[in-house]
């Protein structure tokens, strides 16, 4: 019979008050921190922002004026990677969760996926500028928002190829096979059943996907050319919301101006927030009455 | 009959169409991968073999001006920088990750679970900017005030290792959370329900089940933080002061201006011409090199898990 001394009760039980104190307060400084970040930039950039700032075309390399085409810029390259991207990852993800039987074939395909995950960006962006400024510069305008919004695609494919998978993948069985089994193709199945039940997942995916591009730097560093002139076409270079906030920051030295845009960025990343969660909740509703 | 007969040839060509385009599709994260890895090394091994790989990694002067390519500088930047950030940023993730799943009350978790998702959503040049801002001023003031006798001039300027390391330690919180999060919430209950029966607390069970019960998962959630904290580029430009050198060692250390094997990179290549240009890709590869190594660590542990 062990003996237990009531001393070392009162110690476990004081343990246990000591390690949750702390726990709840790695918590507390995660939130405190997030805090910090969004409430100073806020307080430092909210002061800049006005009409003029938002529909004005910078002077001076950005350290006076707005910033107009860096707004205009990210609208395109967010549009025209959103526009390639997501067939081909949605497509991908169909293709790996419905029709490819498991097997080497599908892990080496699940690993490249990843391992394209894992790349950095700036590596990413070493590659788009070798490849689509340089090599294909005749058909994309070297360094243009084309350039970046390729490049930008090599990037997130992975993103939106393993939340579809996921968003797929929680689509019961089922459903599938009663629906097979009522004769239909295997492609009217995943038409009719499949993506209407994963649409909710998948579109969060790719707005999840839109906070990446407008969030990324480095790979646009390289291959959009960082123009500050207003871009009139894909083929023209030009600036993101956040490069411009780098370039800014780093050659003028005018943290004002960067804050302003900082606040914007952090504006847009909370919308885009919201509105993952917020028509997540809409599309379930809808799609599964 | 003959119409239905039609009706299932036309699905048919339809089924068959459909599935050759998603094949095509499903090949591109391979193509991508194939060709990003080509360009790369093509661009930067021959170089690398030609100037001497030994030379390459361990030479400790980089001057393009004087074709001088050493990396060896940039490779310690990273090394420093990351292994700091995550001595910092993998305790308090892995600390959050087990309250949110173990401890939080569901109202407290509704509040943090989003701000964790908002932290990973900030951009990288924000976070940058307010380390930039906010960070580098508060330890110049220490650099430059009482720590001034100890330290040489070039390291008083407030951007340095630490000021990087702060700033990773925040970036790779998200990362480090979400996938212990997932690794813990997946221990199986009867688990936590054998402990609790044998009179453990409920401390005891997490720290004596749940956590090594989680092990493998934690351990590449840490993993993948160290992924992300080596590519990290934007915001440790904008706070490590970039000037390649080796910092003196000793404590010293955290107030050393340094620079990461991707500022290198980031920095440079707008300007570079032909031979500079080839040894960025070679620093590049490097980079590679360490990405595939980290992310071979996560696939042994999952099949050894499996």
């Amino acid at each position: 019979m062990v003996e237990v001394k009531p001393n070392h009760l009162i110690k476990v039980k004081r343990n246990q008050v000591f390690a949750f104190t702390m726990l709840s307060l790695a918590a507390a400084l995660t939130v405190l921190i997030l805090l910090a970040i969004v409430i100073y930039v806020m307080s430092q950039g909210l002061s800049v922002i006005s009409m003029e700032f938002l529909l004005d075309s910078p002077k001076s390399m950005g350290a006076e004026g707005g910033i107009y085409p860096a707004i205009v810029g990210t609208i395109y390259l967010v549009g025209l990677v959103i526009l390639i991207a997501a067939p081909i990852g949605v497509g991908t993800a169909i293709y790996l969760n419905e029709y490819m039987p498991d097997g080497r074939f599908k892990s080496v395909l699940r690993f490249a996926t990843e391992l394209l995950a894992a790349i950095p960006s700036i590596v990413h962006g070493m590659f788009g500028f070798l490849f689509f400024v340089i090599a294909l510069g005749d058909y994309t305008g070297g360094w243009s928002i084309l350039s970046g919004a390729l490049t930008g695609v090599v990037m997130i494919l992975p993103i939106i190829i393993r939340a579809s998978e996921e968003a797929l993948r929680s689509v019961s069985n089922n459903l599938k096979e009663g629906s097979l089994a009522l004769g239909t193709t295997r492609w009217y199945t995943i038409k009719k059943i499949v993506l209407p039940l994963a649409i909710p997942g998948i579109t969060t995916s790719i707005i999840l996907a839109i906070g990446r591009v407008i969030g990324e730097t480095a790979a646009f560093l390289l291959t959009l050319g960082g123009s500050l002139l207003l871009a009139t076409t894909v083929f023209d270079g030009a600036r993101t919301l956040a490069l411009h906030l780098y370039l800014v920051a780093m050659e003028t030295g005018n943290t004002e101006m960067a804050f302003g845009t900082g606040a914007v960025l952090i504006v847009l990343i909370l919308i885009i927030n919201l509105a993952a969660t917020g028509l997540f909740k809409l599309l379930v509703r809808r799609f599964s009455a | 009959m003959k119409f239905q007969k039609e009706k299932n040839n036309k699905s048919n060509i339809e089924e068959g169409i459909v599935k050759v385009i998603l094949f095509i599709m499903a090949l591109s994260s391979v193509i991508s991968l194939g060709l990003i890895t080509f360009f790369v090394f093509n661009e930067g091994l021959p170089f690398m073999i030609n100037y001497g790989i030994t030379d390459f990694i361990f030479g400790t002067t980089w001057n393009p001006t004087d074709q001088v390519y050493g990396i060896f500088p940039m490779i310690v930047g990273s090394v420093i920088v990351t292994v700091l950030a995550m001595l910092i940023g993998a305790p308090i993730g892995i600390a959050v990750a087990v309250y949110l799943v173990e401890i939080a009350p569901r109202r407290v978790a509704k509040i943090v679970k989003p701000a964790i998702q908002l932290l990973e959503g900030i951009p990288s040049v924000v976070i940058g900017l307010f380390g930039m801002v906010v960070i580098i001023d508060l330890l110049r003031r220490i650099s430059r005030g009482p720590l001034s006798e100890y330290l040489p001039a070039g390291y008083q300027t407030g951007y340095s290792v630490l000021a990087g390391v702060l700033i990773l330690a925040i970036m790779i919180l998200p990362t480090i959370i979400s996938i212990s999060a997932d690794s813990i919430r997946a221990v199986p209950q009867e688990y936590k329900e054998g402990s609790y029966a044998m009179g453990a607390t409920k401390w005891q069970t997490i720290f004596r089940v749940v956590v090594p019960a989680a092990k493998s998962g934690i351990l590449a959630a840490v993993i993948l933080g160290v992924g992300r904290a080596i590519g990290e580029t934007m915001a440790i430009i904008m706070v490590v002061g970039n000037s390649v050198q080796i910092p003196i060692p000793g404590w010293e250390t955290l107030f050393a201006p340094v620079r990461t094997l991707t500022g290198n990179i980031a920095l440079e290549m707008g300007y570079a011409g032909p031979e500079h240009r080839q040894a960025l890709f070679a620093t590049g590869i490097i980079l590679f090199i360490f990405i595939i190594i980290i992310n071979s660590l996560t696939l042994l542990l999952r099949r050894r898990r499996t």
